[in-house]
């Protein structure tokens, strides 16, 4: 019962959402997308998505700088 | 090879390419896509150049003073007289952040600010559906070329270096945002060719 959050292992929690995972892990920059299992979930949908067991998830941040 | 530069040329005459914030990473990728031929480009940003900007965006001294859309609308110019500009200095607000970019075939998100750049992105892919969009996070620091990769996620191109640290803590040089700045460039020009097989 595990999920990958950008290559490391991570406990699952049962009816979690994207954004509560963010949440508990940490995640404090500007989020532009998450993607899971190779399925992109827009910013808006981060409260509605639940998250698989064994799901891979990559969670992709903006940097200041331009 | 004829056929394919007639090809490309003819391609990128009849295209269309909108570019949000005129800093390091806008106005770089600005002139490379005039030099390769795009027939017009679309500019947006609200500032004007200012001395410290000259160590890595694409203005010069007497510049200064001037608004960004009209000091690079005048360098494109003096590069090819026909590529076709249209301006426009404001500045982007939530809400209404993909309003300029309407009309163009792709959009290149070149803001500074991490928060505006998230919110660009967003506004851009759920209120113009199917409009591709280059974006760019992590152009601070120098050295490290090689972490920098693409990240394709549907109609969204992020060129990317998840450990570089953010311009508020570290410095900004021409070499690496120009690096990144023709690397948004040359993927505005993948997505509008298609792949170079």
């Amino acid at each position: 019962m595990s999920i990958e959050v950008n290559g490391k292992h991570t406990e699952w929690v049962k009816n979690e959402t994207v954004e509560q995972l963010l949440k508990r892990m940490k995640y404090t920059f500007p989020l532009v997308v998450v993607k899971i299992n190779e399925k992109v979930i827009l910013k808006k949908d981060f409260p509605i998505t639940i998250i698989p067991d064994k799901s891979k998830i990559a969670v992709l941040h903006m940097i200041s700088g331009g | 090879m004829v056929k394919k530069i007639e090809k490309i040329k003819k391609k990128l005459k009849n295209s269309t390419i909108g570019i949000a914030g005129l800093g390091g990473l806008g106005s770089n990728a600005a002139i490379s896509l005039t030099r390769a031929g795009v027939g017009k480009l679309v500019l947006v940003d609200f500032d004007k150049v200012e001395g410290n900007n000259l160590s890595r965006q694409y203005y010069f001294l007497d510049q200064i003073g001037k608004p960004k859309v009209d000091a690079l609308k005048e360098n494109i110019k003096k590069i090819n007289p026909e590529t076709k500009v249209e301006t426009f200095n404001l500045k982007l607000r939530k809400g209404s952040m993909e309003k300029p970019f309407k009309d163009v075939d792709l959009v290149i998100e070149a803001l500074d600010n991490a928060e505006t750049k998230a919110a660009f992105i967003e506004e851009i892919l759920t209120k113009l559906n199917n409009k591709p969009i280059v974006a760019a996070s992590g152009v601070a620091g120098y050295g490290h070329s090689d972490r920098i990769v693409t990240k394709k996620l549907g109609n969204l191109c992020l060129c990317y270096d998840e450990l570089a640290k953010s311009s508020d803590d570290d410095v900004l040089m021409a070499p690496r945002v120009i690096l990144m700045a023709n690397w948004e460039a040359n993927l505005a020009l993948e997505l509008i060719l298609g792949e170079d097989k």
